[in-house]
């Protein structure tokens, strides 16, 4: 098991790799020159020449790229051309917003969806059922942003329950922190609620066909322990390997959530940067992103062998 | 024993269909009884409501079906009127079932004691000590050596044998009065049936349970039955104590029923004669191999030094039980797998290593008929699809095609008008016959036929069979027969070869194989034959 996890952590360096080539590549071959945006537009072109000297703009594509990944090996990212700063404190900075984030999305997604996609499959064909079909149809088919518009209309504009927009550091006070985060964890949340209510009934309807929740039943047993026990814990790789994809594509979402609700997160920060041409910080963000992918397909590979004593590695 | 009040009363029970299906009534007003240390078993063939009847007693039907009318009175209570949560009380605590799959019928991600607890925990005040010393004593009553270990293991881990052994144990752990067992040794090997067989005797007698035994084998009926009731679409044709039915049936379905079950003695045959070698297998091996990098590296040897011959005319045998590699090699010689190593000779020449488009000309000259004829025909395509697709492929026209479709229906026995139908619209043994007329068109030199009438029920497996050896004598085709059944290769074999994990242990003429054999291994398994001491293939039709 041991060897399994250390195996697929060394595996994860040739993909990293890969994605830096791939970054480093796509942002040099683009159009758009980062000492331009830096120097404004009332600078000359030799103050542009000197900011691209400066950033090592000018040397080879090869040797740029040695520089970089060479400093990367250390565990050094650069520093923004954009925000003055090194890119590891800038994601550092903002990565607890987007974190809580993710984690309140999730949590509220799987407590939401789950059940209802239990209670959906338990009451087959009957208007509960249809209900969460419904809603789950719904839930697929609405932009996150407008979702995100009408629940600040609702609830912050016209009821005034909650803040608009904003984020509050959770050392500041759980309080203000959970309020300025249902908002956003709500908006992100629909389609994930949607898909995973939508798999969890599908696998639940698979499972109860099973032989073994005949046997479960021949046995005397309550409907909610077949239900949960015989029921739920072997539906769960499917709905463990959609909740394992939504958490990686959570970061799309929460680009647009962030900006809708002015959260000061790595949403926010990476389209700042793409906007800004920031190499270093685009550079980083992305094998970030790629690393937390891998770690997440390394913790859904553990949570099968966790529910299901047949899959060795 | 006659007088006792029965455990189990079934009295005019009646279940509705839902409308639409092919008969009104799954259960048509059936009655019969089971008494305290008593086996009963109920036969049929599939589609007769035999289970049916037995989910009516736990109240585990599917919500499609409804009981509409009759009593099924367990100790004197109608099980039919009781509420759900009363069925629940009365479940493993007075009436258990045991069922046809053991492995899928077990919770795949539970242990095996988890699951034994469950039954324990949910009908006694047991503590987790008490309960964890009973499931240990269980499983010893059950005849498991290592309890602690089985408790611990996962269904996965375990045998066929061992996992209905947990069945047993969980279905009798709270010593029920009756036992309801849904053919409970089908899916399992014939050695290990033998086993399981003995074990529900035991325990019957051991804990004085009356059993229902639901099966469609004459075989396990004349082993184990005390009394037996025959149905079939529904009704009850006959009920009576097991020794009067099997040998006086009164009724012309049940007299049908078991002259269809071949005997175990081999029927006298013309000797083939030494015709020419159509397949010639010299040492054939195959080795599985999975894992790799990320994962451990396992092999598996499913044959080894396999060599076999088949003559023009005649039919090889290969049994053998499950995981004896008899499928392996048969697909070997289809080469629908590679094997590792050996020779295969089809006329002579070796297509063990053939690549694919040598291989090309080899595949018309060896056909195969595969177990379940439900899976084996595309479901979208007619069986005129079916049946000229083969022949197209390697060049004939499309009437000419046609022409031979509609004979070889002929010879198998549908008609011309079977060509636009689909496949649902057959039954399995009339799908098994287009499946035969499909090899046939590809004018076979050899015939693999791997478990043909396995699916099939006895009366339509004797007409398959009749058929299997109709086309080879009509056409002089070199058969090979893969099967489990030794009563099915009795009746159709001119040689046998006995397979063990992968290996021929015994190879020869089936009289000689089946009357004295010589190998240790084929004892054992013809020992092993249910109902082996009745003569089946004696009685006649009539």
């Amino acid at each position: 098991m041991l060897a399994f996890i250390a195996r697929r952590l060394l595996a994860t360096i040739p993909v990293l790799a890969m994605v830096a080539v791939f970054v480093f590549l796509m942002l040099r071959l683009t159009p758009g020159d980062p000492a331009a945006i830096i120097a404004g537009d009332n600078a000359n072109s030799q103050q542009v020449a000197e900011i691209r000297s400066k950033l090592g703009l000018d040397q080879p594509l090869l040797s740029q790229f040695a520089i970089w990944s060479a400093r990367i090996l250390r565990g050094d990212f650069g520093e923004s051309f954009f925000f003055k700063k090194t890119v590891t404190d800038l994601i550092v900075q903002r990565l607890e917003p987007t974190l809580a984030l993710a984690i309140a999305t999730i949590l509220l997604s799987v407590l939401v969806a789950v059940p209802l996609g239990v209670i959906a499959a338990y009451r087959h064909e009957s208007w509960i059922d249809r209900g969460v079909m419904a809603l789950s149809v719904f839930g697929f088919s609405v932009p996150v942003f407008v979702i995100g518009y009408l629940l600040i209309y609702v609830f912050a504009i016209e009821l005034g329950w909650l803040p608009v927009q904003g984020y509050r550091p959770i050392a500041g006070g759980f309080g203000p922190f959970i309020e300025r985060l249902i908002l956003p964890a709500c908006t992100l949340s629909v389609i994930y609620i949607a898909l995973i209510a939508r798999i969890t009934r599908a696998s639940m309807l698979e499972v109860m066909n099973e032989d073994y929740i005949r046997t479960a039943r021949a046995k005397g047993l309550g409907e909610a322990t077949i239900l949960i026990r015989h029921g739920l814990r072997t539906a769960a790789i499917p709905i463990v390997t959609v909740i394992g994809i939504g958490i990686a594509l959570l970061i799309g979402g929460v680009v647009v959530t962030e900006s809708v609700y002015g959260i000061p997160g790595i949403g926010r920060l990476t389209v700042d940067a793409v906007l800004a041409r920031d190499y270093p910080t685009i550079q980083a963000v992305v094998l970030l992103f790629s690393f937390v992918y891998v770690l997440v397909n390394l913790a859904i590979d553990l949570a099968y062998v966790f529910l299901d004593p047949r899959i060795r590695y | 024993m006659d007088g006792e009040t029965p455990i189990l009363d079934v009295r005019g029970l009646t279940i509705a269909l839902p409308a639409g299906a092919d008969r009104r009534l799954a259960v048509d007003a059936v009655s019969f009884t089971v008494r305290p240390r008593e086996i009963v078993c109920l036969v049929g063939e599939s589609g007769s409501g035999k289970s049916v009847t037995g989910f009516s007693v736990m109240g585990l039907l599917p919500k499609t079906l409804r009981a509409t009318g009759g009593q099924v009175l367990l100790a004197g209570e109608d099980m039919l009127q009781a509420t759900p949560q009363r069925l629940r009380e009365l479940r493993c605590t007075r009436m258990s079932m045991v069922f046809q799959e053991p492995m899928t019928a077990l919770n795949p991600v539970m242990t095996c004691g988890e699951q034994i607890d469950e039954v324990l925990r949910a009908h006694t005040t047991l503590d987790a000590p008490a309960r964890q010393r009973r499931i240990v004593d269980l499983l010893g009553r059950v005849r498991m050596t290592e309890p602690e270990r089985m408790a611990a293991a996962y269904p996965h881990q375990l045998s066929g044998g061992q996992r209905q052994r947990i069945m047993i144990a969980m279905a009798v752990a709270l010593e029920p009065a009756l036992i309801i067992a849904d053919e409970p040794t089908t899916a399992l090997d014939v050695t290990t049936q033998a086993q399981i067989l003995e074990l529900i005797k035991d325990i019957q007698r051991q804990f004085a349970t009356g059993v229902l035994f639901i099966t469609h084998d004459f075989g396990v009926v004349a082993e184990i039955a005390h009394r037996v009731a025959v149905m079939r679409h529904g009704r009850l044709v006959e009920f009576g104590p097991a020794a009067d039915v099997l040998s006086h049936p009164r009724e012309a379905y049940t007299r049908m029923l078991i002259a269809a079950v071949p005997g175990m003695a081999p029927p006298a045959r013309a000797p083939a004669g030494l015709k020419d070698e159509v397949l010639r297998v010299d040492r054939l091996a195959k080795t599985y191999e999975t894992g790799g990098w990320l994962g451990r590296k396992r092999s598996v040897n499913a044959a080894a030094g396999v060599s076999l011959c088949v003559r023009r005319g005649e039919t090889l045998g290969i049994v053998g039980e499950s995981g004896s590699g008899k499928s392996t090699v048969a697909r070997c010689v289809a080469r629908l797998v590679d094997p590792s190593a050996g020779r295969i000779l089809i006329g002579g020449q070796d297509i063990a290593r053939l690549a694919a488009g040598a291989l090309r000309p080899f595949r018309r000259k060896v056909q195969v008929i595969f177990q379940d004829p439900y899976r084996s025909l595309n479901p979208r395509r007619t069986i005129r699809q079916s049946m000229v697709e083969g022949p197209m492929n390697y060049g004939l026209g499309a009437v000419p095609a046609l022409e031979r479709a509609t004979a070889l229906l002929d010879l198998v026995g549908l008609e011309a008008g079977a060509l636009d139908r689909y496949p649902h619209q057959f039954s399995g043994g009339q799908r098994q016959r287009i499946c035969i007329a499909r090899a046939l068109a590809m004018e076979p030199e050899l015939l693999i036929a791997d478990e043909p009438v396995s699916a099939l029920d006895v009366s339509v497996q004797a007409q398959v069979l009749d058929l299997i050896e109709d086309v080879r004598r009509r056409l002089d085709l070199a058969i090979l027969f893969i099967t489990h059944d030794l009563r099915v290769a009795a009746r159709v074999c001119d040689r046998v070869a006995v397979m063990r994990r992968g290996e021929v242990v015994e190879e020869g003429l089936i009289e000689a194989v089946f009357l004295e054999p010589r190998h240790e291994y084929t004892r054992a398994l013809l020992a092993a034959a249910p109902g082996k001491d009745w003569q089946f293939g004696a009685l006649a039709a009539g």
